[in-house]
């Protein structure tokens, strides 16, 4: 046996090695579980899915996340993790407490949506200035805000918009910001 | 209609004509099944499946449907490319993706008439012989795949879907697949690969024709929204009925979505081809804003070439060649087409002269470098270095050359890439010049012409925003 060999040999077994530092709570899983039997043919077509579930109860996804969702669907972690580092609807940072999603393509754009995301992130207390491609969201000193620009958001009728959290927001006026970010202290 | 009563402030403009949005705004309508099964719900889909599949899709190809995503492509057509001789499972995929910026109408069906889409599946499924579909629904709608997963147990309930479709032998299972806010998801192989849990690299066509080479390498036709529900419409009127809506090769109705710089933008579903983008912008849209004078449209969605106001086109009337200008461009596929630009998915932008040229393009430029997948040479890098260039012309830090720079980006990125997303990002860059050369060589200095540029120091104190 090579030296290599040997010393892939000590490691312990891929699935357990990698999915025990993620605390995944039984009704979670169950959720997961079910959800996985929507694609019969392949359990790689699941990734998406488990991941929003994971997304969706820790905020964001962690490397351990990445891992116990491989383990999970018989995969290697860098088929997840690739995954998530391409979409922009996953995270691997944290979030704020309400998590903002405010539209920047023309319409909205056209409508005020630059001046609304200003607004929000003063209202809020975010620096903007740390968004940009790897960091795409900001969050506000408390915690309690985080504010991100994202393409269109498919409701260009009624731009300027934004999503908090799951909620679309429509025609928010840029002036309007402080009354949004209070209905959700 | 007569029967029908819309919500106050919300009742579809006199020139419209409502098949498919026919139930949207409308009062005391809900998503719910018993709602949809009072006004004559599934009712096609159990004649469907006392019909032959064949006839079907016969149906449909009579109609003379034109996919409503964007292509334009006939939507019978396109089922009949299945091979017959195929063994594999069938799979259908409803493209629900919606996300070409100026586009907003597949939103409402799934949020207020969720079984008339499912409806329209079950029947395209019969149709070309899918016993698995799904709707890949964009993540940013996550409102619109709760209420179709309700709708989908609603219907699995009442036997409209799950096993023994009305008392038939057909068996559909139908699921929800969210994406996770990648436009390029929208691409239909794309959109596959993304159902098979990867990163969305659309697939080389040929051999990856997805009615041959698709989902789980096996038959697969990826259908929009909007076009599905035409099917279960179709099926009620007859596809020569159906045909005698619109305009030849452009038969139908299709909902056009208006945004921009007019007085009521919204959504109407009309005529195709019996409404000119003139009569969208006076009648349907209550005109321009006070004061304000048509710029461009951008008529197809923001990958569709831009149209100037003062543009001269040629179309052919009949066995005549006329001149018109844009207001009486007619609103299909073909005459779009024909004035050098697209129907696409119906996205029409309005732009008037308040708005600067540069800030328009630029701002689609970001759109397009943020959603480039990055698998084509050509379109990850051309797509950034345009919307670097147009920075730098907004920015007022651009030399007249830069003009001409990113013009040929955009020409080299044009029919180099896997997926059209290269045409789609390279489109509107090439009709912006075309057109509206001078305006971007005014918001460029000639004293930098031949000066060295450090992109990164040249914008960090630029103001982006207008």
């Amino acid at each position: 046996m090579s030296v290599i060999a040997e010393s892939i040999a000590d490691l312990p077994p891929t699935d357990s090695f990698l999915s025990m530092s993620l605390s995944v709570p039984a009704d979670i899983e169950k959720e997961i579980d079910e959800r996985i039997t929507h694609y019969p043919v392949s359990r790689r077509s699941a990734v998406l899915p488990v991941l929003h579930i994971l997304q969706r109860h820790f905020r964001f996804l962690s490397e351990d996340a990445v891992s116990w969702t491989a383990a999970k669907l018989g995969l290697e972690p860098i088929q997840v993790l690739e995954v998530v580092t391409f979409y922009p609807g996953f995270r691997q940072e944290a979030p704020g407490k309400v998590h903002i999603r405010v539209c920047r393509t023309l319409s909205c754009a056209m409508a005020g949506s630059y001046e609304l995301l200003d607004n929000l992130c003063q209202a809020a207390g975010i620096d903007a200035s740390r968004m940009g491609h790897h960091h795409p969201f900001a969050v506000s000193k408390d915690g309690r805000f985080s504010i991100e620009f994202v393409e269109c958001l498919a409701s260009c009728g009624s731009a300027p918009v934004c999503l908090v959290e799951d909620e679309l927001h429509e025609r928010v006026s840029p002036e309007t910001a402080p009354d949004l970010l209070a209905r959700y202290s | 209609m007569s029967n029908v009563t819309y919500i106050s402030g919300k009742e579809p403009h006199s020139r419209e004509h409502r098949l498919i949005f026919r139930n949207i705004d409308r009062k005391g309508y809900d998503p719910g099944l018993k709602c949809y099964l009072k006004d004559g719900g599934y009712e096609q889909l159990k004649k469907a499946v006392t019909m032959e599949p064949k006839a079907i899709t016969d149906e449909v190809k009579a109609a003379g449907l034109r996919g409503r995503g964007g292509a334009g492509f006939p939507t019978g057509l396109k089922w009949t490319f299945i091979p017959p001789t195929n063994t594999k499972p069938v799979y259908l995929i409803c493209n629900a993706d919606e996300s070409e910026p100026g586009t907003f109408k597949d939103r409402y069906i799934m949020h207020q008439d969720p079984h008339q889409l499912l409806e329209g599946m079950a029947i395209a499924c019969y149709a070309v012989g899918a016993k698995l579909a799904y709707i890949y629904v964009r993540e940013e709608f996550p409102h619109a795949a709760r209420i179709l997963e309700e709708a989908i147990a609603e219907a699995t309930k009442a036997g409209f879907l799950g096993k023994g479709i009305c008392g038939s032998t057909f068996d559909l299972e139908l699921y929800v697949h969210r994406g996770a806010g990648a436009y390029i998801c929208g691409e239909e192989t794309g959109l596959i690969e993304s159902l098979e849990g990867k990163r969305p690299y659309p697939r080389i066509k040929p051999p990856f024709f997805p009615a041959v080479l698709g989902l789980y390498m096996s038959p697969t036709i990826v259908n929009n929204v909007e076009s599905l529900c035409h099917v279960k419409h179709i099926l009620a009127m007859g596809g020569a009925e159906y045909a005698k809506l619109g305009t030849p090769n452009n038969t139908g109705t299709r909902i056009l979505c208006v945004s921009g710089d007019v007085q009521k933008p919204g959504y109407f579903e009309v005529q195709v081809g019996k409404v000119t983008l003139g009569e969208v912008i006076q009648d349907l849209c209550g005109g321009l804003k006070p004061g304000r004078k048509l710029q461009a449209v951008i008529p197809g969605g923001s990958s569709a070439k831009v149209l100037r106001a003062d543009e001269r086109f040629k179309l052919k009337r009949g066995d005549e060649m006329v001149e018109i200008g844009l207001e009486d461009i007619p609103m299909d596929f073909d005459s779009l087409a024909a004035c050098g630009s697209m129907a696409g998915s119906g996205g029409v932008i309005i732009i008037d002269d308040s708005r600067k040229i540069s800030w328009v393009l630029n701002n689609i430029n970001s759109f397009y470098a943020h959603e480039s997948c990055g698998q084509c040479t050509p379109c990850r890098e051309g797509s950034l270095w345009m919307k670097k260039i147009s920075d730098r012309i907004v920015a007022g830090k651009a030399s007249p050359d830069d003009v001409a720079t990113l013009e040929s980006v955009a020409n080299n990125i044009e029919g180099k890439t896997i997926c059209a997303f290269g045409e789609a990002c390279s489109w509107p860059t090439q009709s912006f010049i075309r057109k509206f050369r001078e305006e971007l060589v005014a918001d460029t200095r000639e004293e930098l012409a031949g000066v060295p540029v450090n992109h990164e120091t040249t914008l960090a104190a630029a103001n982006l925003k207008n």
